[in-house]
Order: C-alpha cells, then sequence, then structure tokens
C-alpha cells in the first residue's frame, strides 16, 4: 500500500519566506513528489495552531507520514514528533528537513535557496516513506548524581540535590573544595565578605549525610549513558589517612619545610609540604606534597608521622581508583587566569610591582599573606598611587577574543578597597565599562563619586623607564586617553593587570571523557544558548558555571541550581526514554566474519561462538551505524538510518539532477 | 542560477554531532555559501557506506562532502577515523574509474566551525565549478587518470604479490 504522505513547509515569520518561496516549494511538493496527499504552508509551523493543523491532518486525511520542513531537527524535532503522536502516529514516522539553518539563512538567491528547499523536501519525503515506526526504550535513572568541581557552581548544585534528599558524589581536584571564590576577600557589589557566605556552605558540603565528599581526586573515566554512567575516578595520594586524621593540624604546624603558595595565595604566600589550602579549608584533612617533603626527597624528617597523635601519616599510600554508578552528571570545573606574562608589555614577573587580579585579591584580604593591609611587594610600603588595567588577555583577538564578563565590578571592588584602605589615588584604564547587572551601574556610580579616576583607553606599555625626575622610582603607565584624544603618561607604584579569565587547561580533555563539545574559545557547550544553558547535547550531562562560560558568582550559583533543577526533574520523573536509534543484525544473513566486532568502540558486539554469528547489546549501542556500513554481508541494520532509507534521501536530493537514474537501484 | 555559469550540485553527509550543528551555526551566524550544498544527517561520519558515495555520484551529485567531527573529538570515540579510511579507498576508487577524484571531499568541523564549514562548501562548490558536470561516459574517454590508474592496479598488484625478505 503507498503511505499517504503530509508535507508543512513553515514560513518562521520571514526566516524561511523571506529566502525561498514556501508557497510555491508547498504547491510544488502537492503534485511533483509521489504520494503526497497534503501539502502546505504556514506562517509558524511549532505554533499551537500549525501543531493543530498537522494533527487534524493526520485524523482527517489519514496520513501515515509527514515531512515539517522548517528548522534544525535539534530545534523542533521533539515538537512535531509529540504532535505526530498526539494524533495517533508513531513520532519516527515524521521526518524533518532543514530549510531554516541550512538553506534561507545561508543563500542569497532567492531561486536558488527556492530550488535547493524543493530538492530538501523530495529527500525527506523519499526518506520518510521508508521509515519504520520504533518505540523509544525506558530506561530507569540512577538517583545518585555526580558533581565534578567544586567552586561555588558545584557547591550549590551539590547542595541543591543532597537537601532533596538525593545522594551526591562531589569531585575535586585540588584538596579542598572552595574554588576561586574561596581566595577573594569581598564580593561585588554589595562588599560582603567572601568567606563569610562560603565557608558555611562549604562545611554544610562536608557534613551532609547525602554528599559524598571526594576531594584531591579526578575523573578518569566516564561509560554508559543517561540514567546509568558507570563512573572511574581516581582519588590521588593524599599520604594521609582519611579516616584516622582529625584535621587537628599539628603535622602543618610541625612541618620545618616552607614552600611559595603558587595555588591559593598565588604565589605571595607560604605554605607547608603537608597543607590544607587554608585554615576553613573542607575537609580539613591534609595533603603531602611529594615533590617538596623532604621525607619524599631526602629520606629525613618524618616530623609530621612522629608528631601525629592518632598515626594517620601513611608515606606508602598509593593513588586508588574507585569506580561510581550515578544517573546524572553536572560539570562545574570553573577556570582558570590568564597568563599574564603572555603580554611583556605590561612587565609582569619583570616589573615587581605589577601584580594580576588575583594576587591583588590575597593581597588585600584580611587572611592574606599581609593581612588585608596593601603593600607593595617590599612588604612595607603603601603605594600612593595605583592603576588597574582591564582586559588583559579579554577582548583580545589575540590571545581571548571575549569578555570576561566580571572584572570591571572586580576593578571598581579594587578600586573601592584602596581608596578605602589607603591614601592612594586609583586609576582604571578601560576600554568600555560593563557594570550589567543588578546593582551594578549605582555600585560604578559610587566609585567616581568616591574618585576613582576612569581613563578611557588601552594601555600600551607599562615601564620602569622614567623620562622626566617625576618619575623617577615609579610605573609609568602609557595610555591614550581616547576621550581627551591624547597620549598619557601617568606615574603610579602599583599596577594590577586584570587577567582574562580563561577555559581549564584540559577543560577539552574532560569534555571528551563525558561527551561535551568546547565552543572554540574552549568553554563547553550548553544545548541552546538561550533556551537550554545548562544542559548539554549528551543526555544526563549539565554544567554549571564559568565552565560554560565567563559569569559571576550569582549567574554561577543560578546556574548550579539549575542543572541541580534539571538533573531533580530527571530522577522524579524515574525512567528516560533513550532513542531507539540502535542496530541490529539479521543472523540469517551474517556470515560470522567478524568485521564488525572490532569496529565497535562500546563493544556493543559480541560473537555467539556457537551460531557463529555476531550480535548486538542492545544497551550498549549508541547507534553510530559504523558497523552497518561496513558490514560487507549487508546484515546490519542501524534503524532510522538505514541504507533504503539513506538511499531515498540521496535519490530525493538529487531529483532534478539526472532524470534517467531515478528508477530504484538493488538494495546494497 | 545564470544560464552561463555551471551550477554544480553537491551532496553532503554531515554527522549528528559536529558537522551539521556547525551548518546549523552558519545558519544561525547568517553566513552564506552556495546553495548547491544539499545536507544529509547520519549519525557519524563512520556511517557513511562508501556505496553512498558512489550511488550519488550515479545520480548526478557533481560533487560529494563527507564532514565529521574532528580526529580525536569524534561522539562515537574514533569512529571517523573509519571515515578517513574509506575515503582513502573511495579516493583511489574514484580516479580508478576515470573521475577526477578532487569531487569527493572529507572536511572535519566540530559544532562551533560554522564558518570553516561554510568556506570549506564555498571551496568544493568553487572546485567541481571549475571541472565542469559529472560526465561518466565523457569522463572515461577523455581523463587521462583512467590509464595512469589501470597502470596503478597492475603495479600495486605486482608490488602485492612480491615476497618481503
Amino acid at each position: 500500500m503507498a503511505e499517504r504522505v503530509g508535507i508543512y513547509v513553515c514560513h518562521c515569520g520571514s526566516n524561511i519566506a523571506g529566502m525561498v518561496d514556501v508557497e510555491e516549494v508547498a504547491k510544488w511538493a502537492g503534485v511533483a513528489i509521489p504520494d503526497v496527499v497534503v501539502a502546505r504552508d504556514y506562517k509558524f509551523m511549532c505554533s499551537s495552531l500549525g501543531q493543530q493543523m498537522i494533527e487534524e491532518d493526520i485524523k482527517k486525511e489519514k496520513l501515515t507520514r509527514v515531512v515539517v520542513a522548517a528548522c534544525s531537527p535539534h530545534l523542533h524535532e521533539k515538537t512535531f514528533r509529540r504532535a505526530c503522536q498526539n494524533a495517533g502516529l508513531n513520532p519516527f514516522l515524521c521526518q524533518m528537513t532543514n530549510l531554516r539553518e541550512h538553506c534561507s539563512w545561508v543563500s542569497t538567491d532567492r531561486l536558488a535557496a527556492t530550488a535547493k528547499a524543493k530538492a530538501l523536501v523530495y529527500a525527506a519525503a523519499e526518506r520518510v516513506k521508508r521509515q519504520q515506526p520504533l518505540e523509544p526504550m525506558p530506561v530507569k535513572v540512577n538517583p545518585t548524581t555526580l558533581v565534578v568541581g567544586g567552586g561555588i557552581a558545584g557547591i550549590q548544585a551539590t547542595l541543591e540535590l543532597a537537601d532533596a534528599g538525593y545522594k551526591v558524589y562531589l569531585v575535586e581536584r585540588s584538596p579542598s573544595i572552595g574554588g576561586h571564590m574561596a581566595q577573594f576577600d569581598k564580593t561585588f557589589p554589595t562588599l560582603d565578605c567572601s568567606a563569610c557566605i562560603l565557608t558555611p556552605k562549604m562545611s554544610e558540603v562536608g557534613q551532609h549525610e547525602n554528599v559524598t565528599l571526594l576531594t584531591y581526586s579526578e575523573l578518569e573515566e566516564v561509560s554508559g549513558s543517561v540514567g546509568n554512567f558507570q563512573v572511574k575516578i581516581r582519588k590521588k595520594a593524599r599520604h594521609v589517612d582519611y579516616d584516622k586524621c582529625t584535621g587537628c593540624g599539628i603535622c602543618i604546624e610541625k612541618c620545618p619545610r616552607k614552600v611559595i603558595d603558587h595555588e591559593f595565595e598565588a604565589g605571595l604566600g607560604y605554605r607547608k609540604a603537608i597543607y590544607t589550602p587554608f585554615p576553613q579549608a573542607v575537609p580539613r584533612i591534609p595533603v603531602i606534597d611529594t615533590e617538596s617533603c623532604i621525607w619524599f626527597t631526602r629520606g629525613k624528617c618524618q616530623a609530621c608521622s612522629k608528631l601525629c597523635p592518632t598515626q594517620a601519616i601513611d608515606y606508602d599510600q598509593q593513588d586508588e581508583t574507585i569506580e561510581i554508578e550515578v544517573g546524572n552528571i553536572i560539570v562545574s570545573t570553573g577556570w582558570n587566569l590568564f597568563d599574564c606574562t603572555k603580554l611583556p608589555q605590561y612587565g609582569y614577573g619583570r616589573l615587581a610591582n605589577v601584580y594580576t587580579n588575583m594576587e591583588f585579591e590575597r593581597l588585600c584580604n584580611a587572611a592574606g599573606p599581609t593581612n588585608g593591609k596593601i603593600l607593595m611587594r617590599d612588604g612595607k610600603t603603601e603605594p600612593d598611587s595605583v592603576a588597574i588595567i582591564h582586559c588583559v588577555g579579554s577582548r583580545d583577538s589575540r590571545h581571548n577574543e571575549g569578555c570576561s564578563a566580571v572584572c570591571c565590578m572586580a576593578a571598581l571592588k579594587f578600586g573601592h578597597l584602596v581608596l578605602e584602605k589607603t591614601k592612594a589615588k586609583v586609576y582604571s584604564f578601560y576600554i568600555d565599562m560593563r557594570p550589567n547587572q543588578k546593582a551594578y551601574e549605582e555600585f560604578y556610580q559610587r566609585l567616581l563619586e568616591e574618585g576613582m579616576i576612569f581613563v578611557r583607553g588601552k594601555v600600551a606599555e607599562v615601564t620602569d623607564a622614567a623620562r622626566q625626575p617625576s618619575e623617577e622610582g615609579k610605573l609609568i603607565v602609557q595610555a591614550e586617553d581616547t576621550l581627551l584624544g591624547k597620549q598619557q603618561r601617568y606615574p603610579v607604584d602599583m599596577v594590577i593587570l586584570m587577567g582574562a579569565m580563561e577555559p581549564q587547561a584540559d577543560a577539552k580533555e574532560l569534555g571528551l571523557k563525558c561527551g561535551i563539545s568546547c565552543s572554540m574559545a574552549g568553554w563547553y557547550t550548553e544545548r541552546h544558548p538561550k533556551l537550554d544553558p545548562v544542559a548539554t547535547m549528551t543526555d544526563g550531562l549539565f554544567v554549571a558555571g564559568v565552565c560554560q562560560g565567563p559569569k559571576d558568582i550569582p549567574a554561577s550559583v543560578a546556574q548550579g541550581a539549575a542543572a541541580a533543577a534539571r538533573v531533580m526533574g530527571m530522577i522524579t520523573k524515574g525512567t528516560v526514554m533513550i532513542e531507539p536509534i540502535v542496530a541490529s543484525i539479521d543472523e540469517e544473513e551474517c556470515s560470522g566474519c567478524r568485521i564488525c566486532n572490532n569496529l565497535c568502540p562500546f563493544n556493543a558486539i559480541e560473537y555467539d561462538e556457537e551460531k557463529g554469528v555476531s550480535r548486538v547489546v542492545t544497551a550498549l549501542c549508541k547507534g553510530c551505524g559504523t558497523c552497518v556500513a561496513a558490514c560487507p554481508a549487508g546484515a546490519i541494520t542501524g534503524a532510522h538510518f538505514n541504507n533504503q532509507q539513506i538511499m531515498a534521501e540521496i535519490r530525493g536530493a538529487l531529483w532534478d539532477a539526472a532524470p534517467e537514474a531515478k528508477e530504484e537501484p538493488a538494495a546494497v | 542560477m545564470s544560464d552561463t555559469v555551471f551550477e554544480p550540485k553537491i551532496l553532503g553527509f554531515l554527522c549528528n554531532w559536529c558537522s551539521y550543528r556547525a551548518a546549523d551555526l552558519a545558519g544561525i551566524a547568517r553566513i552564506k555559501y552556495p546553495a548547491n550544498i544539499r545536507i544529509i544527517r547520519v549519525m557519524c561520519s563512520g556511517r557513511v557506506d562508501p556505496t553512498f558515495v558512489l550511488s550519488a555520484f550515479a545520480q548526478g551529485a557533481d560533487g560529494v562532502m563527507v564532514a565529521g567531527c574532528h580526529p580525536g573529538e569524534c561522539h562515537y570515540v574514533d569512529q571517523n577515523y573509519k571515515a578517513m579510511r574509506r575515503y582513502a579507498m573511495l579516493k583511489q576508487m574514484l580516479a580508478q574509474m576515470g573521475l577526477e577524484d578532487n569531487r569527493l571531499r572529507l572536511v572535519w568541523a566540530s559544532a562551533a566551525e560554522g564558518q570553516q564549514l561554510a568556506e570549506a562548501i564555498e571551496k568544493l562548490v568553487a572546485d567541481v565549478r571549475e571541472l565542469g558536470p559529472l560526465n561518466w561516459p565523457k569522463s572515461w574517454e577523455e581523463n587521462g587518470h583512467r590509464l595512469e590508474a589501470i597502470q596503478n592496479i597492475a603495479r600495486e598488484h605486482a608490488e602485492a604479490m612480491e615476497v618481503p625478505q
């Protein structure tokens, strides 16, 4: 029996209709394409009226197949599948073709675009006739969640889930959770103390009955799929027994080896060889830095071991890999500071009193190396003048094209702190001021009133080469004041570089492990930039915080909570429907050559020795179709992408190319 | 389309995860490229059966693009490497059949590379436009590749027969 196909061509307002003659395409499809019984065009097919029209046609015209020629299937395939289902048609008998992203938006010639649209519609119609009804497979969702990264976004996500009564594993690479926020002194624009609002949340995570905290641990491997992931985590050797240690801190106090702390103190302070990153660390269990520990480097000392009251020091401890099972994963791995030495004209690393923003955060932190006093590198003198340089490594096509989003406000915060704590003059060298969230503009106005001096212009150079006696012993900031249209030299005592936020160095690697892709700039790509900002293209994987793109604390917290809400939705639903796009092997046709066995990276094909045939383990198959293309006997079928369907699509797409080659070729 | 310029018909097999999304991105960013390409979505570039490509040429395509995720970034671990191997084989086959192997192109485009994909499409269309329509019988007669390719087969067979020392 011939299929009864309905074709629905969307105008998408003028998005498609502006470049493609949609009325012509619909009219033509009704006449030219075999088996088409209805062909309509409509302003907005995805609107409820558009969907209703399709549903009514399915019932009235007894349609057995539906083609929607509109936007990308990644946007609205679900919408139209649901509409078909509502009208009693199997959702897999609906095919979308992409007239908007792949045709109207990229074309400049209306005639050519219309011809292309016709071919795309023809291809979809030929394909849909060969599509088969499929049933999604229900899979139970494991209610346990893994959160990767213990910064504020990860902490928020963890607590939301744990408070709702669900188990959470929180994996953090460094010895303590807290992330960058733990390093800050004040937070803009309210100027509340960062530690005061963060540490209660940290200890809540540490004590929560539903949270398993895995610090000093790294994600090794992720397998499985939504609802049921298997994750391998490597717990790095702390050399301190987690169960025995009480966190008393005697070992840290007695350790004779002092090293520069490049992580938490940003190189401005010291820590011991056995250490917790900061006093409020969660957990309070220290780690031994084996590269500086005297016992590990020279085989002497053992002070920590001798003095530990609970014998918790274990020099022989090895890395340990554990396997856990979770239903969903939230990735909140944060960011890295731009390496300011890449801009040698600003003198960082060469001129002593040029600081990065993270260094300055520590410098004005009451718990920092100077106890919150803003002092120059000599540790004694307060600066008389401070220059803050914006956009260092950001908004710069050589390094990071994008804006780091937080530095304008952080610079204003720094300005306020300098003005509050010292008598120094503060200059801000900005390209554009972007205080664009709630109460941010007000904070900018406040700094204008407080007397921070704003110079609009990108700094050319920071130098110590004086040209005049007044510049002797100073750092000279050379910049064009673009509002005056003049090159100026500003002698100052201290320079703060607002370094850009960059993706973690191994963000891509981690993304590949989990199945999240990165943008060109290296931030994780969300499912939809506006309407689905925390989900990713991989079901069951969510992103939160700066790893998805530069953002401030409130936005990170909001994303953490949003990701947790999405996960809770999955858990509460209990089951998730998996697309039945998998391969299957016809045992009658299989010759047992086993070519497919080694092609599958998921080990989804097993060989039945007894029968001499290969078989697909449906639960493991991800549906890539490589085995289908490789089978010399044509015994493997890839559901929804089988040979007949794709061949028909090819034939349809080339309907106008070679009229003599239109008959159905023999099956491949 | 003007009557004087040859407008080739190009078929594109784009993987669902990277290249199809790159094409989506090109659209969203309103990057323009010639309307000659017609895109078919497959789950993975590894799904592209060499028969699909040959069938496309047989049915009147003047050029074919296969596009997938970058090596090492395949959604299915490493299936794009299989596409790469088939591509090498197909190139050789096309030459042996007397067709310009430049009509077939393998492109890597990540989901963020709308611009790059558009450029690759533009390049393929321009190259195929220069080659002119795919004309099987004519190609067989005129194309010097054919003889060379047949000689290559003989040489490869001879090499394969040699017993390594």
